[in-house]
């Protein structure tokens, strides 16, 4: 089993979510954060108070997939994300050691 | 300021409707009209009593005093609210709301008195504590306090109210250096100490006269100015408080600035605005309740009342676009926070200057504040090195000084303005000359810069002895919502 992390423009929110439900990823969890990486951010003037503003917002959504479903996840997300400038966004996957399911009790692929 | 006997409170209207035929002639600033009309009413209705007041002018002034209290509460705790950070909005709304409150009290327990009534130059005297005489109940009649024309009584009560709304603002100005640091017991040991000893004396010396109603002969006129304040008889001219509320408060603020030390963080943390949505609310109802702040200072429902509401409306306009346009040639962008700001250094200047000047002085005065004080928040705030938060003395001491020194040029009848009374027993009006009144506006700015810095000095001094003037590193990281007051101004 896999955790997908995926870093997004807000915006693509929609279209992301989109596209993982077509490739038949069921649950999300998604957070407003902010970050940065090559993309600039840009300064706030208050009064003569000059602000250099690293951080940009971004979206980051977190799916916990099948090691079967994850290509297919990933190409999803990326297809729906891209708009080849810089501030795109990244994905990390990583491995998930175990998942239950609060209401049942079930646990690894029957969880997810 | 004068008082009449006391005047029946059922006022009896009747007998005096013929006067009103002549009041309208009364209304219009030309003194010389006034007088004639005061003369022809005196011989119309030789039987009857002492005028009572008028009533437009009671209702103006009630309003103005209402428009003035919500420019310190929410205007005032709205506009410093939203310019401090989440963690501490809660604390600049208590901050300004107590210390509304207690200036408040504190006017009517003693602080009327001193200022306004017959001392010396320096300091009123004690018969109006608890505001004493100003209402008597076996007979139910009030005392009458003086206005700028002869004959003309305002009730004492409604001038007190009025006024009290001025000294409570100029406490609340200073809590704009302090924000996001100050202990909040201390701010209220500075509070009574400040407006006793600084308040008090610079309202009495700039503002405290007998009244036109006082000066009867050419003889009596040495004697009677002898009783004014010591800045009054100088002649200097503050319409509304340039000196006695701005100058006052905003150095006040700088001192506060130096003793308490600047925010953690400061220069190297962003400390900016939470919400300049609601700096912009409170920018907007300054303007709104400054036409009770400004044009109330006329005390009559008259053309001078007029003059000043549209000096404070076209000032105030001029001062945004400026302050602006500078900001967006200098900077590459407009800011909301500066046409914010823009507004309220075109308020502050206009304030000496509202009945002062013409039309002309409004135009000019506006533009100039608008950059004059852009640079009082940018290239001197970084001569000066104080963390003055929230720019009290960049915007209000420095517009203050500004309005001060242009209503003493654009007083000039040369310039547009209306000139000053020169003879309180004829009514006639005058002006000694461009750079003999610029003199004037100056020594009453100097005296007044010194007074407050050294009383705010002392005053600040003895609340760090008594509480301390800061919370602690943490408590200051943590925000003085939560660790002042317990709550939080949003709870999510």
């Amino acid at each position: 089993m896999k955790l997908i992390t995926a870093i997004i423009r807000p915006h693509k929110l929609e279209d992301v979510r989109e596209a993982l439900n077509q490739a038949g990823v069921s649950g999300l969890t998604v957070t407003e954060v902010k970050g940065y990486g090559r993309q600039k951010g840009h300064t706030e003037l208050y009064r003569g108070a000059e602000y250099a503003v690293d951080f940009l917002p971004k979206i980051r959504i977190e799916a916990a997939l099948p090691d079967q479903l994850v290509e297919l996840a990933l190409e999803a997300i990326v297809r729906a994300a891209r708009t080849q400038k810089v501030g795109d966004g990244k994905i990390f996957v990583t491995e998930l050691e175990q998942v239950l399911r609060i209401r049942t009790g079930e646990t690894g692929d029957d969880a997810l | 300021m004068t008082r009449f006997d006391l005047i029946p409170a059922r006022d009896r209207l009747p007998p005096l409707a013929p006067l009103l035929l002549l009041f309208p002639a009364l209304l219009l600033a030309d003194p010389a009209l006034a007088q004639d009309a005061a003369a022809a009413a005196a011989a119309t209705a030789a039987a009857a009593p002492a005028p009572a007041p008028n009533k437009g002018d009671t209702a103006w002034m009630l309003t103005s005093t209402a428009l003035v209290l919500l420019m310190s509460v929410p205007a005032l705790a709205l506009f410093y609210g939203g310019l401090v950070r989440t963690k501490n909005m809660l604390s600049v709304l208590m901050q300004v709301f107590v210390v509304f409150a207690l200036i408040s009290v504190l006017w009517c327990v003693y602080g009327y008195s001193v200022a306004f009534t017959e001392g010396n130059a320096f300091f009123g005297g004690f018969s109006r504590l608890f505001l004493n005489g100003t209402f008597n109940p076996a007979d139910g009649s009030f005392s009458m306090a003086g206005t700028f024309s002869k004959g003309t009584p305002l009730y004492e009560l409604v001038f007190v109210g009025f006024q009290a709304t001025f000294a409570a603002i100029t406490c609340c100005l200073i809590l704009g250096s302090i924000v996001e640091r100050i202990k909040f017991s201390a701010v209220l040991i500075f509070m009574v100490l400040w407006f006793t000893f600084s308040y008090l004396p610079i309202a009495h010396m700039v503002w405290f006269f007998a009244g036109p109603d006082a000066y009867t002969d050419a003889a009596k006129v040495d004697a009677v100015n002898a009783t004014a304040g010591y800045i009054w008889q100088m002649g200097a001219l503050d319409f509304a408080g340039g000196t006695v509320v701005h100058i006052n408060a905003g150095v006040a603020g700088l001192i506060g600035a130096f003793l308490v030390g600047k925010r953690v963080g400061y220069g190297r943390e962003a400390l900016k605005p939470h919400s300049l949505t609601m700096t912009m609310i409170g920018a907007s109802l300054l303007w709104f309740g400054w036409f009770g702040f400004n044009a109330g200072s006329a005390l009559e429902a008259n053309g001078s009342a007029a003059l000043a509401f549209l000096n404070t409306y076209l000032a105030t306009a001029c001062a945004v676009l400026s302050w602006t346009f500078a900001e967006w040639l200098l900077k590459g962008k407009p800011s909301m926070l500066g046409a914010a700001s823009g507004a309220v250094a075109g308020l502050v200047a206009i304030t000496p200057a509202a009945g002062n000047v013409g039309i002309p002085g409004a135009f000019a005065i506006g533009l100039l504040a608008g950059v004059i004080c852009l640079w009082g928040v940018t290239g001197l705030k970084r001569l000066i090195r104080a963390d003055d938060s929230l720019d009290v003395f960049g915007v209000h001491a420095l517009g203050g000084i500004s309005g001060a020194l242009l209503t003493g040029i654009f007083n000039s009848p040369a310039l547009g303005g209306p000139g000053s009374v020169q003879d309180w027993v004829k009514m006639t009006s005058g002006f000694p000359g461009i750079l003999a009144q610029l003199l004037i506006q100056a020594k009453a700015v100097g005296i007044t810069l010194i007074w407050t810095a050294v009383v705010a000095f002392v005053a600040f001094k003895i609340a760090d002895l008594l509480v301390g003037l800061r919370v602690t590193e943490e408590q200051e990281r943590e925000g003085l919502d939560i660790t002042s007051h317990g709550e939080s101004a949003y709870d999510y």
